[in-house]
């Protein structure tokens, strides 16, 4: 099965059925609280037992947000899908929530929310479900607006699945752009099926304790052999702006440098971020002379 | 929707400016009995727009329930207040928490645009071309 995103917008793949489908079945269950227990861990909160108040971005029929509820938290949710809300009522989560869509922005005052999860729903932002839709514009709506809400020095945290590096990229890049500081943190890299991104933001200048935590399992427990050099860019992981499931292989340069290609990859890369690159010219990453 | 959620909420319609207060108009509310935290509300009530709050909680037919101003923090969370009935720290947990708005509307103070509640949900969607 293709993942949802490719089969109709979300407020339509998410219908009656589906979303009873989504809150029936126990696997389903299991994983989405496994994954919204590890975005809390992210979330990093101060650990003084006083409930914060939360955001549940594309909280669906609230399973995420009942994660939330059992470490004591007040949340908001949002949903654009109708059918889903209605299985939340159905099972009296205990959030607020609201109909809408977060690429429209998330309409709150400046600086009241202590934090933010969001659980398998960003990437839903990168399609273009209506001619007047523009992935770009709506994921400047969100990631603006809820920069915008979160307190200083709050956090987000939004698992996301992207269907490729470039989608992974473009959230990341709208979200840098939004002002956050943060990058991809990626659990278990190693396996197709377990593999999960979760971008981490914080609000407001970096503290020095702002470092991003590590993946789970990125050390190569679970691993299977399947490092080779070439996959640079193009592979199957997710490049945030730390690359921290590289294998120590990986990370140590060719001794001959990287080579024009590569270069004028990144600089497109770059430019495509929104950076002021220089021309590529017949000088671009051409050998230099070593001087003493 | 509770009255917390309600003061954070702002309308990002086309035209709007800060979008907020929106102003409630609730056909229809319950009470839900949930427990007092008082570090939750230490933390939360200086978000909180007290004239909003204050001006939600006469939309629903509350006019006593809180004063105009908001008391000293001193007096709201003074020792032993959570165990008085009446106090106001009481009274903010209740009109904070407690009432859940199950129908009626938001409406944005800047463009009048009219945000419906449907069972308990504001919709909060906007048509294309009030983006
Ligand atoms: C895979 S479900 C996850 C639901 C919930 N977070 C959980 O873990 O159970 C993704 C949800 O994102 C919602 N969604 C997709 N696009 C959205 C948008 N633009 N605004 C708000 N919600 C959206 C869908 O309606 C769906 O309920």
């Amino acid at each position: 099965m293709p993942r949802p995103e490719f089969q109709a917008p979300p407020d339509v793949f998410y219908n009656e059925s589906e979303a009873r489908k989504y809150t029936t079945s126990s696997r389903i269950i299991e994983i989405q609280s496994r994954i919204s227990e590890r975005a809390l861990e992210l979330l990093a909160l101060p650990n003084d037992g006083v409930p914060k108040l939360l955001l549940d971005i594309g909280c669906g029929s609230g399973l995420s947000g009942e994660t939330l509820t059992e470490h004591g938290h007040q949340w908001i949710g949002y949903d654009i899908s109708k059918s889903m809300l209605d299985v939340a009522l159905e099972r009296e989560t205990e959030g607020d929530l609201l109909l809408a869509d977060m690429g429209q922005g998330l309409g709150l005052r400046p600086g009241v929310i202590d934090g933010a999860i969001s659980i398998s729903a960003v990437q839903w932002l990168c399609n273009a479900d209506k001619s007047s839709h523009d992935p770009r514009l709506r994921l400047k709506a969100f990631f603006g607006s809820l920069y915008r809400c979160l307190a200083k020095g709050a956090r987000a945290v939004l698992q996301f699945y992207a269907d490729n590096v470039k989608q992974s990229e473009m959230i990341v890049t709208f979200a840098m752009r939004a002002g956050f500081a943060g990058g991809v943190v990626v659990d278990w890299p190693h396996s197709s099926k377990a593999k999960k991104s979760y971008l981490v933001l914080t609000c407001g200048p970096p503290l020095i304790s702002t470092s991003l935590p590590k993946g789970k399992g990125e050390n190569g427990e679970m691993c299977s052999d399947d490092d080779d050099d070439s996959s640079d860019e193009d592979g199957e992981k997710t490049v945030g702006i730390y690359e921290r499931n590289r294998s120590k292989k990986r990370q140590k340069t060719k001794k001959n440098g990287k080579g024009k290609d590569w270069l004028l990859k990144k600089k497109e890369q770059m430019r495509r971020r929104g950076h002021d690159v220089p021309a590529d010219t017949k000088y671009t990453g051409r050998k230099r002379k070593t001087y003493f | 929707m509770r009255l917390l959620t309600h003061n954070m909420l702002a309308s990002n319609v086309r035209g709007a400016t800060t979008g907020y207060p929106l102003k409630l108009e609730a056909a229809k509310w319950v009470t839900k009995e949930v427990e007092l935290n008082a570090d939750f509300l230490r933390g939360l009530l200086p978000k909180i727009d007290w004239r909003a709050l204050v001006a939600a909680t006469r939309a629903l037919g509350l006019p006593e329930l809180l004063p105009e101003e908001q008391p000293p923090e001193e007096e709201i969370f003074a020792e032993g207040a959570a165990n008085v009935e009446g106090s106001a720290i009481r009274r903010i947990h209740h009109a904070l928490l407690e009432i859940h708005v199950q129908e009626g509307s938001l409406v944005c103070p800047d463009t009048s645009r009219c945000f419906p509640i449907d069972k308990g949900i504001p919709n909060m969607m906007l048509h294309e071309d009030e983006v």
